[in-house]
C-alpha cells in the first residue's frame, strides 16, 4: 500500500499535482464552508452546552452496554446454568432469548453511543485529498522493462532454448499429479447406479426357493400382506425384505435411497396398465420408484382423488394410474416401476427395476 | 504541534512497530486518508463484518460439530428424537443447541450472518454497478466481489448441508442430481464427490472440510484483496459538490471514519444478535434426521439458492437420449445457464461497456444511474431476470396463497422469463431518458420557484430561479456524449476500429448506447437573465 495521501487542509503550500491533470481549483475554496453538507453538530466549534448533554447520552449508552454485558456474563453462568446445564427446548429457547438480547442490547447500545460521539462530538472538519495517478511514469516503467530484459539475459534463459523447453516438460506433469492424487475420492461409477437392492434381495428369495422378496414397510420393517394393504387410494414407502438386517451398517441408508419405493393401491377402474407389465400389479396394488427421476428428491406426495404422485421439490406431478408417466413439471421421465406378486398372501417383488431409478446421467441410455 | 507528546501507552508500542519496520511513515501517510461519505457505501461494509461475525461464530460452532455421518442413538437432552438413530453430525448439533450454552444463539447468529452476508453482497454489487464504479480502474475489485459471492453460495450451500438434518440431506440429493446430469463426466463427478453413492459416509467430513478451511480461507483472501485495493484506489465519491476527478473530499480515517465504521460493525452484530435472539432459523430438530424416503413439504433452501431452484422448477422436462446416452436438458440448462448469463455477463460487462464507448479514461467520481440509460437499464434487466427466477423458486407457496394453479404460475413464469427482462429494460431506459429531459430542463429553464406572477398584459406565469449550487453541480455531472466519428471520412477510409464485422458492431452498440442522449448543459449567454425576469416561465392555464 504505497499511496501517498498528503492531507491538504489548513496547508497553505503549494500542493503536489500529477502531470497532466488539470489543476485543482485551488481558489474555489474545496475546503470547509459554510454550506458544505457535514453531518449536523460536526465542525470546529462545539456549543458546550449542547456537547455536554450529548457527553451524557454517550455515557449513559456506554453504562447500558457495560451492564448488559455484565447481565449475559451473570446469566451465562447463573442462571443458564442452573441444575447441571441446559436441558431440552424450553431452556435452550429462553437462555437463547436472555443471551442473545442481552448480546444484542450490549453490542446496539454500544453503537449508537459511539455514532452519537461522531456526530455530536468529534471535531474533524472535513478535508481534501489530491487522487494519484496509479500507473508509473514512463520512465519508472522503461526502467523496469531494461532490468526484466537484462535479468532474463543475465539468466540465459532466452539464450539456451533446451534449458527452457525442459524445464516447461518438466513442469508439465507436476501440474496434472494433484488430479491424480484424487483419484480415490470415489469408486468409478461402473453399473452401480443400474441396480437396487431390491435385485440383491430377490436373488436371495430365489436362492430359497421363493418367488421373490416381500415388501416390508418404511419404519416399521413388517413384511406386508395383500390383505393389509386393502384400501383403495392409500399409499406407503416400501423397502426390499432384509435390507435393514443383512447389510453393513454403513451401507444402509446408501442402499435405502436408492431402493425406496411407494406402494398405491388403484381402484381397479381406474388402472391402465402398461404395455407388457400386465401381471406387474396385483389387483391395482402398483410399486413406483420414489426417487423422483428429475433431481432424486422423494416423489413423496399422493393425492387420493386424482391418483397423482407430487415431487414437493419442483412439483413434478406423476400419474399413478398410467405408469407414473409426467404429466406436469420439470421431470423427463416416469418413475420407474417394480414388478409386484402375490406369494403366501405376503405382496413380493419378481425382480429390480429393469431401469435405473433415480435422476438421468450420461450413461443412462 | 511538533512538541506534543503522545501517551506513553500508545507511543511505546508505536516506537516498538516503527524501529523495527518503519511504520510510522504507513500510519503518518494513512491515518488521515479522506472516505468520501454516503450511505450506499456502507453496503460492502456489512458484507465485510459479517464475514467476520460468520468466522468467529463459525469457530464456536466447531469446537462441538463431529463432521461424522457414522451412526449413533441420540440421547440427549431433546426428548423428542430421544433413541432415535442419527448420524454424529445430526447428533452434535442438537448437542450444540440444546446442552451448549450459548450453543443456539451461535447457530442462529451464523445462519442469519450468511444471509446477511450474501444480501449485502448483492446490494453493494448493485450500487457499485448501477452508479458505474466498477469502471476502470476498478474492474478487478468488480471481478473478486463476483468471485466472492460465487463462493458464497457454495460456501451456504455446503454449510447448510452439515447438520445432517431431512432439509440438508434434500438439499444435498439436489446438489447429486444436479452433478449426475453433467455429460460424459457426470456420474464420475457425483462418485468422487460423494466417496461412492448418495448419500454415503463421505460427504459430511468433506464438506466440512471445505466449508470451515478451503472457501473460508480463499474468501479472506478475496476480502484482503478487495480491500487493499480499494485503499491503493481511493474510494469513489457520488457526483456532488467538491468531489472530482482529481480530488476526494470527505472525512479522515482517524478519528471519524474508524469510529464510524466501529459503529458500523457493532450495528451489525447487535442487529444479528437480535435475529439471532428472536428470529428462529432453521430448526434441524423440527426436521428431524435425514431419511432418504422422507421430506417436509414447503421446505425452501436459502434465499440466495433461491435463483436455482426457480431455474429447475420452471424449465421444461426436456431430455435426449441417442446413441446410448442421456442428456437432461431438464436440469442441466437451469443449473448452468441463469446464473452463467448473470455472473459472466457481470464479469464481462466493465469490459464490453469500455469497448464499446471507448472510454479508457480513469474514472473516480460515480455516474448518476439516469446519465448512462443503456447501463441501468440492463441492470434493471438482469436484476428482474433474476428476480423472477428467484420468485419462481416459490410457485408453490405463491400458487398455494393466491389460489391458482401450480400450471398457471409456472406458465406465467415460463413467459416472464423472457419477456420480464425486456419489458424492464425498454421502462427503464425511458424513465433515464425522461430524467435526463428533467435535468436538462432544470439546467436550461431553472426550477420552478412556486413564484406566480401576473404579466402588464394580465398573464399568470410562474418564475423559474436557477438551481441551487449543490443541484446545479449534481445536475452537470453528467458526460454529454460526443457524436463518435463517422464510420468513414470524406475520402471513404474507415476509421480505426470501425473495420471488419466486429467493428461494424462496435459502432453499432456505440451508436445505440449514445443516440438518445439528452444533453444537460448551461446556456452560454442570456438564459441566466431570463430565467431572472421569468420571461421562459410556463404559463399557468386557468
Ligand atoms: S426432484 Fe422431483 S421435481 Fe425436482
Amino acid at each position: 500500500m504505497s499511496d501517498d495521501n498528503k492531507d491538504t487542509a489548513g496547508r497553505p503550500g503549494p500542493r503536489e499535482r500529477v502531470i497532466g491533470t488539470p489543476s485543482p481549483a485551488r481558489e474555489k475554496a474545496l475546503l470547509a464552508e459554510d454550506d458544505i453538507s457535514a453531518p449536523a453538530g460536526v465542525g470546529d466549534q462545539l456549543d458546550e452546552a449542547s456537547a455536554k448533554r450529548a457527553e451524557r447520552i454517550v455515557a449513559t449508552l456506554f453504562l447500558v452496554a457495560f451492564a448488559a454485558s455484565v447481565a449475559f456474563i451473570a446469566y451465562f453462568i447463573g442462571w443458564s446454568g442452573r441444575d447441571g446445564g441446559m436441558h431440552g427446548v424450553s431452556r435452550a429457547r429462553e437462555s437463547n432469548l436472555w443471551l442473545g438480547g442481552l448480546m444484542a442490547l450490549s453490542f446496539l447500545a454500544l453503537a449508537f453511543g459511539v455514532t452519537i460521539w461522531v456526530r455530536r462530538l468529534m471535531t474533524s472538519k472535513p478535508i481534501v485529498q489530491e487522487r494519484h495517478e496509479l500507473a508509473a511514469d514512463e520512465e519508472t516503467r522503461a526502467a523496469f522493462t531494461e532490468d526484466f530484459l537484462e535479468g532474463a539475459d543475465d539468466s540465459g534463459i532466452t539464450k539456451r532454448p533446451l534449458l527452457r523447453r525442459t524445464l516447461l516438460l518438466a513442469a508439465a506433469p507436476l501440474g496434472l499429479a494433484p488430479l491424480v492424487l484424487l483419484r480415490d475420492l470415489g469408486p468409478l461409477p461402473e453399473k452401480r447406479l443400474r441396480h437396487t437392492y431390491w435385485g440383491e434381495a430377490v436373488k436371495k428369495a430365489q436362492a430359497e426357493g421363493k418367488k421373490g422378496a416381500r415388501l416390508v414397510v418404511d419404519g416399521t420393517n413388517k413384511p406386508l400382506r395383500v390383505s393389509d394393504f386393502s384400501s383403495p387410494g392409500s399409499m406407503i414407502t416400501v423397502l426390499p425384505e432384509g435390507i435393514e438386517e443383512e447389510l453393513p451398517e454403513d451401507q444402509v441408508l446408501t442402499q435405502n435411497a436408492k431402493a425406496v419405493t411407494i406402494l398405491i393401491n388403484i381402484p381397479a377402474d381406474q388402472f391402465k396398465p402398461a404395455k407388457g407389465r400386465e401381471n406387474w400389479h396385483v389387483n391395482g396394488i402398483v410399486a413406483y420408484s420414489k426417487v423422483c427421476t428429475h433431481v432424486g428428491c422423494p416423489a413423496a406426495l399422493y393425492e387420493q382423488t386424482t391418483h397423482h404422485i407430487l415431487c414437493p421439490c419442483h412439483q413434478s406431478t406423476f400419474d399413478a394410474t398410467d405408469a407414473a408417466k409426467v404429466i406436469f413439471g420439470p421431470a423427463a421421465r416416469s418413475l420407474p416401476q417394480l414388478p409386484l406378486s402375490v406369494e403366501d398372501g405376503y405382496l413380493i417383488a419378481t425382480s429390480d427395476y429393469h431401469e435405473p431409478v433415480g435422476p438421468s446421467f450420461w450413461e443412462r441410455g | 504541534m511538533s512538541e506534543a507528546t503522545a501517551p506513553k501507552a500508545v507511543e511505546a508500542p508505536l516506537t516498538f512497530l516503527d524501529d523495527r519496520l518503519g511504520s510510522t511513515t504507513f500510519f503518518k501517510r494513512n491515518m488521515k486518508k479522506v472516505f468520501p461519505d454516503h450511505w450506499s457505501f456502507m453496503l460492502g461494509e456489512i458484507a465485510l463484518y459479517s464475514f467476520i461475525i460468520l468466522l468467529l461464530t463459525g469457530t464456536f460452532l466447531t469446537l462441538w460439530f463431529q463432521p461424522s455421518m457414522t451412526e449413533t442413538v441420540y440421547n440427549g437432552s431433546y426428548t423428542k428424537l430421544q433413541g432415535v438413530k442419527m448420524s454424529e453430525a445430526y447428533a452434535s448439533t442438537l448437542h450444540i443447541t440444546f446442552d451448549v450454552r450459548g450453543g443456539l444463539l451461535m447457530r442462529q447468529i451464523h445462519h442469519w450472518a450468511a444471509i446477511l452476508f450474501m444480501a449485502s453482497i448483492l446490494a453493494h454489487m448493485l450500487r457499485v454497478f448501477f452508479t458505474g464504479a466498477y469502471r476502470k480502474p476498478r474492474e478487478l475489485n468488480w471481478l473478486i466481489g463476483i468471485g466472492m459471492f460465487t463462493l458464497g453460495m457454495l460456501e451456504g450451500l455446503f454449510g447448510y448441508s452439515l447438520p445432517d438434518d431431512l432439509l440438508s440431506g434434500t438439499g444435498l440429493r439436489i446438489t447429486q442430481g444436479v452433478a449426475e446430469s453433467i455429460p460424459v463426466v457426470g456420474t464420475y463427478i457425483y462418485m468422487f464427490l460423494f466417496g461412492g453413492e448418495f448419500p454415503g459416509q463421505d460427504i459430511v467430513p468433506r464438506l466440512y472440510m471445505l466449508h470451515i478451511l478451503l472457501i473460508p480461507g480463499l474468501l479472506l483472501g478475496m476480502v484482503t484483496a478487495h480491500m487493499m485495493i480499494m485503499w491503493v484506489q481511493k474510494h469513489t465519491a457520488m457526483p456532488v459538490k467538491n468531489q472530482s476527478e482529481q480530488q476526494v473530499y470527505g472525512y479522515p480515517f482517524y478519528p471519524v471514519f474508524m469510529a464510524k465504521t466501529g459503529a458500523y460493525f457493532l450495528f451489525t452484530f447487535g442487529v444479528l444478535a437480535l435475529l439471532g435472539a428472536f428470529a428462529q432459523i432453521n430448526p434441524i430438530w423440527l426436521f428431524g434426521p435425514y431419511d432418504p424416503g422422507a421430506i417436509s413439504s414447503g421446505s425452501q433452501p436459502d434465499w440466495y439458492m433461491g435463483v436455482l431452484e426457480g431455474a429447475l422448477r420452471i424449465m421444461p422436462n426436456w431430455e435426449v437420449s441417442a446413441w446410448g446416452h442421456t442428456v437432461s436438458f431438464n436440469v442441466l440448462i437451469p443449473a448452468l445457464v441463469p446464473l452463467g448469463i448473470v455472473f459472466g455477463g457481470a464479469a464481462a460487462w466493465p469490459f464490453v461497456e469500455q469497448w464499446v464507448t471507448g472510454d479508457k479514461r480513469h474514472h473516480h467520481v460515480n455516474e448518476r444511474p439516469r446519465n448512462a440509460p443503456v447501463r441501468t437499464a440492463t441492470g434493471i434487466a438482469a436484476v428482474t431476470f433474476y428476480g423472477l427466477l428467484w420468485v419462481a423458486g416459490a410457485n408453490d407457496v405463491i400458487a398455494d396463497k393466491f389460489h391458482v394453479s401450480l400450471f398457471a404460475t409456472t406458465w406465467f413464469f415460463r413467459v416472464a422469463f423472457f419477456l420480464g427482462p425486456i419489458v424492464a429494460f425498454i421502462v427503464t431506459k425511458r424513465i433515464c431518458l425522461g430524467l435526463q429531459r428533467k435535468d436538462a430542463d432544470v439546467i436550461g429553464h431553472g426550477v420552478e420557484a412556486g413564484v406566480i406572477m401576473m404579466s402588464p398584459d394580465g398573464k399568470f406565469s410562474e418564475r423559474h430561479e436557477a438551481p441551487r449550487e449543490e443541484e446545479r453541480h449534481v445536475l452537470l455531472s453528467k458526460e454529454n456524449t460526443r457524436p463518435e466519428a463517422p464510420a468513414r471520412d470524406a475520402k471513404g477510409i474507415p476509421a480505426p476500429g470501425t473495420k471488419g464485422p466486429i467493428g461494424h458492431l462496435r459502432s453499432r452498440l456505440n451508436r445505440a448506447w449514445t443516440f438518445d442522449d439528452i444533453p444537460v448543459e448551461e446556456h452560454p449567454h442570456g438564459e441566466q437573465a431570463e430565467i431572472e425576469g421569468g420571461a421562459t416561465s410556463h404559463e399557468v392555464r386557468h
